[in-house]
């Protein structure tokens, strides 16, 4: 190779690093297609398509009996989502499913456009940014407020890292500012177990806070709360809106009316119907699944 | 983040050390024996063997008390712990045996004409250190990965624990799997090079139980007080809970499990030099219940109330099965069903809720 072939070389290397360096780091690569868009980092959801969570035509049978029957369903990031529908409709199965509980019998779930979360576990599902409340709460009642909240703490949770485990300032002032969120200030040092009720569903919600999830899985978050807990629970809700997003079953439909955007109904497993709480109020099918007619 | 102990209890954890290392000794050795101080060489050997059953108490509190496993199979992992002491102690006796042989006298006995290679590094003290641990540690490992990953729970794992330690019995009291058969091995000389049967001898196992002991608790307490210590509780508490905040509970599990079967490997390691025998008998299902019953006696969840526990009962057992041997059991199963009833938190909850009513 002649001197003259390899610095010829040399300036085309030096050109291509050039316009590598230029490119925008954005969802994209800086190409407006996301036709072969490389991934930076494989556990980053992908949130191009415009959709945090996909499932598509999801079935699954115990004994027979069809829990969850060709569900489609999608979210958008930022969404508050409201599920309804009657019991037995399949809205506890289909978080279990979204979580790794359940493993449905066909059909795909996609956490972002990339992530299949069919292959991952529990653990992984919640470390990839999917938090889950329990219909009923469930919080670790021996451990006082703060050491709950601080198990939930978004952090490297392998063993050898949690026995050498000391909360830094930044992670104090976090969990700091969730106790004064879910209005726990003053029971820092309480044991889980002497909560409210109320509480506790409090206290499992900053649990889930502290995970900093993408998607927040809420199954009946307010069972249980008096009024007064319950509008502060939605205002909650609302001020978490845009910065995550959040699916919520519930069956009160006053708590409903104050954060829904869009309501789906779920029956026998399946969508019934989908639009503005108003709209599906007014749909037939919906009055009768709820009457029973 | 909290301190390791608080004042009191490193005052209490001092006197503790003190009494062993220093106070024992003397009384034993120096005070003579018509003294009213005089620590007697039957106290010291019972002491020093109920010392080795609080570490194992401690070990089955870690994995009872804070993390919700009941293993009805300890005695197993303590066993293996004296099995392998007992094979170094065996090979110690040189050809001081009955049959002036190379080999143990059980070989000769079986008419065996070399070592099997299972005896190979029993000849080397170094080796038989690290074997104490590895032989529990890796069986452990192993069972638990299995029994873990199928995510297998509650009794069912303790069934299990319980089948396993039977079986190793049974395996162990074959003459032709090496290990003595039901004779098991014992009629040590010498360890060390050192005879054993002597006062000092017997003192200086018995510090060093003691002192195995401590550092058992001091380990324990750090574990339990880490952030580590409080996701093995709330796997107690609530498993799918922790699942959900992105633990992996297998790891954790089999960690805690492995460090619990290890403790008690090595409190059986220091037990079989103390009472100069070790049999099958030692893996029955009873001695793993009964070490169960330690924990739950003296409270579990509390590291303190293990120990205590085993002092209470292997006290009352050791004064009972002299003065009235045949209602031993009998009391050892009333015993177990008054704390199960009366008190969940064992005597060192009774303790508290006494103190908190005094107040």
């Amino acid at each position: 190779m002649t001197p003259e072939l390899m610095r010829q070389g040399d300036a085309r290397a030096a050109r291509h690093a050039q316009r590598q360096a230029a490119r925008v780091a954005g969802d994209s690569g800086g190409r407006s297609a996301s036709y072969g868009r490389r991934l930076t980092d494989r556990k980053a959801v992908d949130l191009t398509h415009g959709r945090i969570l996909y499932l598509e035509d999801v079935s699954v049978s115990f004994d027979g009996f069809k829990a969850i029957n060709g569900l489609s369903l999608d979210i958008a990031p930022g969404e508050l989502r409201c599920i309804i529908g009657p019991n037995g409709a399949g809205k506890t199965t289909m978080m279990d499913i979204i979580t790794g509980k359940t493993r449905p019998d066909s059909g795909r779930v996609f956490f972002g456009s990339t992530i299949d979360l069919l292959r991952h576990n529990e653990p992984e599902i919640a470390q990839l940014g999917i938090g889950r409340k329990f219909q009923k709460p469930t919080v670790f009642e021996n451990l006082t407020v703060f050491e709950n909240l601080e198990l939930a703490l978004k952090t490297d949770k392998r063993v050898g890292a949690s026995m050498r485990f000391r909360l830094d300032s930044a992670q104090s002032d976090r969990l700091a500012e969730v106790l004064h969120t879910i209005h726990l200030d003053q029971a820092a040092s309480t044991v889980a177990g002497t909560l409210s009720h109320g509480q506790k569903q409090w206290l499992e919600i900053g649990m889930l806070l502290m995970q900093e999830p993408l998607l927040l899985l809420l199954d009946e978050p307010v069972a249980g709360m008096t009024d007064h807990e319950t509008e502060r629970t939605a205002e909650l809700f609302l001020s978490l809106k845009g910065k995550h997003s959040l699916m919520v079953v519930e069956h009160d439909m006053s708590f409903i009316r104050t954060i829904s955007e869009i309501v789906t109904v779920l029956c026998e497993g399946s969508v019934l119907a989908q639009g503005t709480l108003d709209q599906v109020q007014a749909d037939e099918r919906v009055v009768e699944v709820y009457l029973g007619r | 983040m909290s301190a390791l102990l608080s004042k009191k209890a490193w005052t209490a954890f001092l006197a503790a050390l003190i009494a062993v290392t220093a106070l024992a000794p003397v009384l034993n050795l120096l005070v003579p024996t018509d003294s009213l101080f005089h620590l007697s060489d039957y106290a010291v050997s019972l002491i020093g063997k109920i010392m080795c059953y609080a570490i194992c108490a401690l070990a089955m509190d870690l994995i009872w008390g804070y993390t919700g496993i009941l293993s009805l199979g300890h005695g197993l992992f303590f066993a293996l712990g004296g099995y392998v002491m007992g094979m170094y102690l065996m090979r110690q006796i040189g050809r001081d045996g009955n049959y002036k042989s190379d080999l143990p006298d059980f070989m000769v006995f079986l008419d065996w004409k070399e070592l099997p290679w299972h005896w190979l590094l029993s000849d080397s003290f170094l080796a038989t250190l690290i074997l104490i641990v590895l032989v529990p540690g890796l069986i452990a490992l192993v069972f638990g990965w299995f029994a873990f990953r199928s995510r297998i729970k509650g009794v069912y794992f303790s069934i299990i624990t319980q089948a396993l330690t039977f079986a190793a019995m049974l395996l162990f009291f074959r003459n032709e799997t090496g290990f003595g058969g039901n004779n098991g091995f014992t009629d040590f000389k010498r360890l060390l090079g050192q005879p054993i049967a002597t006062a000092e001898m017997r003192m200086i196992l018995f510090v060093l139980t003691g002192l195995t002991l401590l550092a058992c608790f001091l380990f324990a307490r750090w574990l339990v007080a880490s952030k580590y210590g409080r996701i093995l509780q709330a796997i107690r508490d609530a498993e799918s809970r922790v699942m959900f905040c992105g633990y992996s509970p297998l790891p954790y599990k089999l960690s805690i499990w492995v460090i619990s079967a290890v403790m008690c490997g090595i409190a059986g390691a220091l037990y079989v030099p103390q009472v100069g025998i070790i049999n099958p008998g030692e893996m029955s299902p009873a001695n793993s219940i009964e070490i169960a019953v330690w924990a739950a006696v003296g409270g579990r969840g509390t590291l303190v109330g293990p120990i205590v526990g085993a002092f209470l009962v292997n006290g009352a057992k050791s004064w009972l099965t002299v003065t009235a041997p045949e209602i031993w059991l009998y009391f050892l199963g009333a015993l177990f069903i008054a704390v199960t009833l009366f008190l969940p938190q064992g005597v060192i909850g009774l303790v508290q809720t006494l103190r908190r009513r005094l107040k």
